[in-house]
């Protein structure tokens, strides 16, 4: 694990995200409830959508180009539609947002 | 052989220890503390405050405990300094004692927000008997300011209110107590304090303390607000004590560093209570204060003991309010929720869960199961067996898992039904079999369901279980999977309860999901919004990208930029400025769209605030082509060019654009004024259309040219051009005030019928409301989102949170 802070959860609006940019694309930080925080790929598996622009509700996110529902905790598509999402580690500690730069380096050599 | 053990702080986890190292023997104890007084329950500060308890009932170790254990009581003296080479604490007397072993058990102090003027004389913290007199001092019609919406703050708020002081407390967050509670129950609890009287304003940051001659006058808001008062308090959090420690080089991180057995970083010195962080972790309430406790007695009597943290329970201390919290609700995968909620009692009930076992339970209103939930989060049980049932509590446990309708045919006949009129099952059943076989024949002979609605469900299975077959549940479609109302039912009871925010509805209206969904949310509220102008406010993430970003999304993720052109008039200036937009934001394509404007099609969202901010400067706004709102207003070219033109149908454009714009509606709404019946603005195919002949304006209303194709049908005929806009603005708010969300107006019109609508615009006195009402909401909602977004700080939400393509590869 190599924790990257990311800055604070109260940057990211109550049941909205923000995204990281990273070298091989977008993470989008949602938070669905007041200390409540999650890590997914800021790509709908459908057509590409950008997660971080959906509807967040309960610990999920529509899509914002068709309305495929997401699962913030695993990733996977809920519902009738079959997609993962990757998922990665991050942790509110002492106020502040980090990220596992480990898991996103993994992801540059998969 | 007796040695010395020094106890540095004589609060609640120190009282504990003292009680079990004395009734163990071996040690001879000197305690200090720097409130000038023993160990007394601290947390029950606040039922004193209230006047339920005096201090004298809250004292746990008196004068006389002391004496008869043969403690050495040092208090109202402050440990300065410890010197773990030479084994000593030095005391604020100048007294240098010897140490065998040392407990440091500072517990934490409040946090003091640094706001200006936070050192003026009434500003106080709430930790301490000394904090709790300074309350009681206060008189009847006293002021008071709480800053700090969670357990604490609320405790003295609800103290200082049964005192007869008027107080507000000020809450940084979207609701109370956001640490133990939801929105549901945060909404609850608001509800119930705001009803005794207590001013709540949550979302509001504190800005400066206002003075005079040393003495707190009153708080400012960051929007302004003035809140004077005698008297405030602060109650935003605490922090462990740890100057001492780490003074005395121990390790420190937010509290002093302790192992299982409460050592610290010197095996000679041990830390118990709030002052401490034990994996990780630091403390807030007092059952694991005991525990520790308990472990540093063993250690320091010679057995063997490991502290381990366990599950701590939440219950406010205001007498009246029913609420329990415990367990976790922040992190982990795969989580569950269900969901309780009976509105007609105002219950709350929401538990999760994770790997069929219970991590999490919030309870408002009825928290008699919350002992047991408790135990089944820290015994990590697991519930898969009674999962269906989990939620009624022990007493539903044990049988077989109840299906709905056998729950409801096993209700016995005095249970209540409808809580709104109290009628219970047995008055239902009976009015059945006597010849009641519809909802509406039931509503009409008991009442029951005629108000709020939400037992709808009930009665609809009581008619199923009494009358067998007979009975087809009815299928009104309900908005989406978190409740079974429609959208109508839902529009009739946010007017009618009132309901003003979105917790309120998920609550009143029984919602089965903890926050709705991306169905449910942008219809509510685009609702709370259109009711409640002024008392609800907008809530982004409940809209669809477009209307949060205000920029219709590409397939591509980018973004399109449509600026207003008032009645499709535009000059050179405009022009230009669009065209350097394009050049410098290298905008892929630009179109003119079939509603007399450019598109600049391909924006890149970061982008989207420099944009907008440089159109606002050549003075154009959004042109909302992305909203449920108002988008375009169609003109043609009018008497002021056009041979047959009969009035000046640009100029009437342009003045409905410029009364309508910025509107929120259920739909979006699409205007065109014509010249004359030649009809070149295509009048006859929008939500509303004027054609201008020579005696007047006929305004027709209902058409429709997208997925459906439909000619308009007439409103009426009126003789000028400010009835003209007046019509339209009541035609509007009606359908703002009425419709189904998502539904364009035709096919609102074909539910409520033309002559009705006609009717209430045509109606002078209606159309004078409607017209006020619409006022009133512009008043709030007609601003240029686009300036409002390009300002800087709410730019920053467009621009990526952290950027790490720079980052090092590993
Ligand atoms: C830009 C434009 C096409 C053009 O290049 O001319 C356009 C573009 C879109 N239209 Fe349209 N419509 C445009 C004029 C029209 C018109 C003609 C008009 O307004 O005179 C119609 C038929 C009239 C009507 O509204 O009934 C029209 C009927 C629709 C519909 C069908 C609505 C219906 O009730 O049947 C949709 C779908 C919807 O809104 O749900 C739609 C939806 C859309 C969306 C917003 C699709 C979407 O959700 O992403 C398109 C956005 C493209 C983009 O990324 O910017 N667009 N659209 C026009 C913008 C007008 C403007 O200046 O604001
Ligand atoms: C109003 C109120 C209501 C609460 N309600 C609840 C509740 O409902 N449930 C719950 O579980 N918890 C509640 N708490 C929290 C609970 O009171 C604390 O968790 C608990 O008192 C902490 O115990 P402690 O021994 O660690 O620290 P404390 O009780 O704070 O004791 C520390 C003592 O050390 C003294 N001290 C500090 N530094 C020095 C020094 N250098 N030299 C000498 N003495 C020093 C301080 O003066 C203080 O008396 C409440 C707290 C308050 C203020
Ligand atoms: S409708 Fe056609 S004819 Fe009439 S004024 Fe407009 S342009 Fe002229
Ligand atoms: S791209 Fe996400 S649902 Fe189609």
């Amino acid at each position: 694990m190599n924790w990257i802070d990311i800055g604070t959860p109260e940057d990211i609006p109550l049941r909205g995200a923000r995204v990281v940019k990273t070298r091989l694309g977008c993470v989008a930080v949602f938070r669905p409830a007041a200390d409540e925080v999650y890590a997914l790929a800021d790509r709908c598996p459908h057509k590409g959508g950008p997660l971080s622009e959906g509807i967040v509700h309960g610990r999920a996110v529509t899509c914002p180009l068709h309305n495929w529902v997401f699962s913030l905790e695993t990733g996977a598509a809920q519902g009738a539609d079959a997609g993962q999402v990757e998922t990665y580690p991050l942790r509110i500690e002492g106020g502040r947002l980090l990220l596992d730069g480990a898991k996103l380096a993994l992801r540059g050599a998969a | 052989m007796t040695r010395n053990l020094i106890i540095i702080g004589a609060g609640m986890a120190a009282g504990r220890l003292v009680e079990l190292v004395t009734e163990a023997g071996g040690w001879h104890i000197t305690l200090f503390n720097a409130e000038p007084r023993g160990t007394y329950n601290r947390i029950m500060l606040s039922p004193v405050l209230s006047g339920e308890k005096t201090y004298s009932e809250i004292v746990t170790h008196d004068d006389g405990f002391y004496a008869e254990r043969g403690v050495a009581c040092r208090f109202g003296e402050r440990v300065t300094r410890i010197d773990r080479e030479a084994r000593t604490v030095t005391g604020a007397s100048g007294d240098v004692l010897p140490y065998d072993k040392l407990v440091i058990a500072t517990g934490s102090e409040p946090f003091i927000i640094p706001l200006p003027g936070h050192d003026l004389d009434g500003v106080i913290a709430y930790r301490d008997l000394e904090d709790t007199e300074r309350m009681m001092g206060l008189a009847a019609g006293q002021r008071a300011v709480v800053i700090g919406g969670g357990l604490l703050g609320l405790e003295a708020a609800a103290g200082l209110h049964a005192r007869g002081v008027s107080v507000t407390v000020v809450h940084l967050m979207g609701h109370l107590m956001e640490r133990q509670l939801d929105e549901a129950a945060g909404y609850l609890l608001r509800r119930e304090l705001v009803g005794r009287g207590i001013d709540i304003r949550c979302s509001a940051n504190s800005k400066e303390i206002k003075g005079k001659d040393g003495k707190v006058q009153a708080l400012i808001l960051e929007d302004g607000t003035e809140l004077p008062c005698d008297l405030l308090v602060m109650a935003v959090g605490i922090r462990p004590s740890t100057g001492l420690a780490k003074a005395a080089g121990l390790a420190v991180g937010r509290g002093v560093h302790v192992d299982d057995q409460m050592l610290t970083s010197d095996a000679d010195v041990l830390a118990i209570g709030e002052c401490v962080e034990h994996g990780g972790q630091v403390f807030g309430l007092v059952a694991p204060l005991y525990d520790q406790a308990k472990v540093a007695a063993a250690v320091l009597t010679g057995a063997e003991a490991a502290f381990v943290n366990r599950e701590t329970a939440t219950k406010l201390k205001v007498t009246g309010c029913d609420l329990f919290s415990a367990g976790d609700f922040a992190e982990g995968e795969d989580r569950e929720d269900i969901v309780f909620r009976d509105p007609g009692r105002g219950i709350y009930k929401r538990l999760v869960l994770r790997d069929n076992r219970l991590i999490g339970a919030v309870m408002y209103g009825d928290t008699g199961d919350g002992g047991w939930f408790h135990g089944l989060i820290k015994d990590a049980t697991d519930v898969s067996e009674m999962r269906d049932t989990l939620i009624f509590g022990p007493s539903f446990q044990g049988g077989a898992a109840l299906d709905p309708m056998a729950a409801v045919a096993a209700l016995p006949a005095d249970a209540e039904i409808c809580g709104c009129n109290g009628v219970c099952k047995g008055q239902i059943t009976t009015a059945i079999e006597g010849g009641a076989g519809t909802l509406d024949a039931v509503r009409a002979t008991t009442k029951a369901s005629a108000s709020c609605g939400t037992c709808t469900g009930l009665v609809e299975q009581l008619l199923a279980v009494t009358l067998g077959e007979a009975f087809v549940l009815p299928t009104a479609k309900p908005i989406c999977g978190c409740t079974d109302l429609t959208h109508e039912d839902v529009r009739r009871l946010i007017k009618s309860k009132p309901l003003k925010s979105q917790p309120a509805v998920w609550q009143e209206l029984g919602w089965s999901t903890p926050n709705g969904c991306h169905v449910c949310r942008p219809a509510i509220n685009f609702y709370l919004l259109a009711d409640w102008p002024l008392e609800y406010r907008d809530d982004p993430q409940s809209r669809f990208v477009n209307e949060r970003r205000h920029a219709n999304i590409q397939k591509d993720g980018t973004f399109s930029v449509v600026p207003r052109m008032w009645g499709g008039i535009t000059t050179p200036d405009e022009l230009r400025a669009i065209a350097d937009a394009a050049d410098k934001y290298k905008v892929p394509t630009v179109k003119v769209t079939g509603g007399q404007r450019i598109d600049l099609l391909g924006v890149r969202g970061v982008d989207l605030p420099a944009i907008w901010a440089d159109l606002n400067r050549a003075g154009m706004v959004s042109g909302h082509a992305y909203s449920k709102g108002l988008r375009t207003v169609k003109t043609c070219v009018g008497t002021d060019h056009c041979r047959f033109g009969t009035q000046d149908s640009t100029g009437l454009g342009i003045k409905l654009e410029k009364a309508l714009w910025g509107s929120w509606t259920p739909h979006k709404v699409k205007l065109a004024v014509s010249g004359c019946p030649r009809n070149c603005a295509e009048a006859t195919c929008k939500d509303l259309g004027i054609v201008c002949v020579d005696s007047g304006f006929e305004i027709s209303v209902g058409g429709a040219a997208g997925m459906d194709v439909k000619e308009t049908e007439p409103l009426g005929k009126v003789a000028t051009e400010a009835e003209a806009v007046e019509w339209t603005i009541a035609f509007v708010q009606l359908y703002r005030e009425n419709a189904k969300y998502l539904d364009r107006p035709y096919k609102w019109i074909a539910k409520v019928g033309l002559d009705w609508v006609q009717a209430r615009v045509g109606d002078a006195e209606e159309r004078a409301r409607l017209v006020a009402a619409f006022a009133l909401s512009q008043s709030i909602y007609q601003r240029d989102p686009w300036a409002d977004l390009a300002a800087p700080e709410a730019a920053r939400g467009f621009a990526p949170l952290a950027d790490l393509t720079l980052e090092a590869a590993e």
